[in-house]
């Protein structure tokens, strides 16, 4: 005889509150937007459990519904109130300075050897977090669309109400932090 | 390289990277670590908080 999963109760699913907002809270960097969007979840998982069929964690089924609620937040928030960009991505000087005139890197990318085995690691994620926290703002919000909602980037330009040129190098400046962040903090630190 | 991931690189491009990857060391670190942030990203979250995983 074959069991199906039950699916999850209210308590159960509750105990995942402080990890959704905090998943939420990096990428919207306001503690009640991230509360609401974690409420929301929770409910919408509890409303669709009858849905869940165990074909993933419960932790991923509620990541993926949490990201969701996250993308239709920034949606209705960037019509009403478009986000404004810091002084540190309004030009390319900040990405410029990653290379010599003669277009050489600066500091040439080392290797990482064999870098998903960090993906198994906790730490390696909080690591990963603290690097994007420190990118500014907006460029953080292209980035998190792009890579985490795989949202197509003339959609996430149309959002934001960016450029696509602004938007192309916002998501080159991401990359070029995130991993220049990854490599001094994670794969190869220096002493 | 950071346009490659998010659009199709003509062929004239295409050739010109591959080109470029095969000799600059640094570059091909660079793009394979790109691509790895993607991976990483994508696995975010990642796995649980549980002390046999640290």
């Amino acid at each position: 005889m074959t069991s199906r999963d039950t699916p999850p109760a209210a308590l159960d699913l509750e105990q995942y509150r402080p990890q959704l907002v905090r998943f939420a809270m990096v990428q919207l960097r306001d503690p009640s937007a991230a509360e609401d969007v974690a409420q929301d979840a929770l409910l919408a998982a509890l409303q669709g459990a009858d849905r869940f069929a165990g074909q993933s964690s419960v932790k991923t089924w509620l990541i993926g519904i949490l990201k969701h609620k996250i993308i239709d937040h920034i949606r209705r928030r960037s019509r009403e109130q478009p986000l404004e960009m810091s002084a540190d991505e309004t030009g390319t000087e900040d990405v410029d300075a990653f290379f010599e005139d003669n277009g050489h890197f600066l500091d040439p990318p080392r290797d990482w050897h064999n870098p998903d085995a960090a993906l198994e690691q906790r730490r390696f994620f909080e690591a990963l977090e603290r690097c994007l926290q420190a990118l500014p703002k907006v460029t953080a919000r292209v980035f998190v669309m792009r890579e985490v909602m795989g949202v197509d980037t003339a959609e996430i330009c149309k959002e934001l109400t960016i450029s696509p040129s602004n938007c192309w190098v916002m998501l080159y400046r991401a990359r070029m932090n995130l991993r220049a962040c990854l490599e001094k903090n994670w794969f190869a630190p220096s002493g | 390289m950071s346009d490659r991931q998010d659009r199709e690189l003509d062929r004239g491009e295409r050739f010109a990277l591959r080109m470029h990857l095969f000799i600059c060391k640094a570059c091909t670190n660079f793009d394979r670590q790109i691509g790895f942030l993607r991976r990483a990203f994508k696995s975010w979250p990642g796995p649980d908080d549980d002390p046999a995983k640290r």
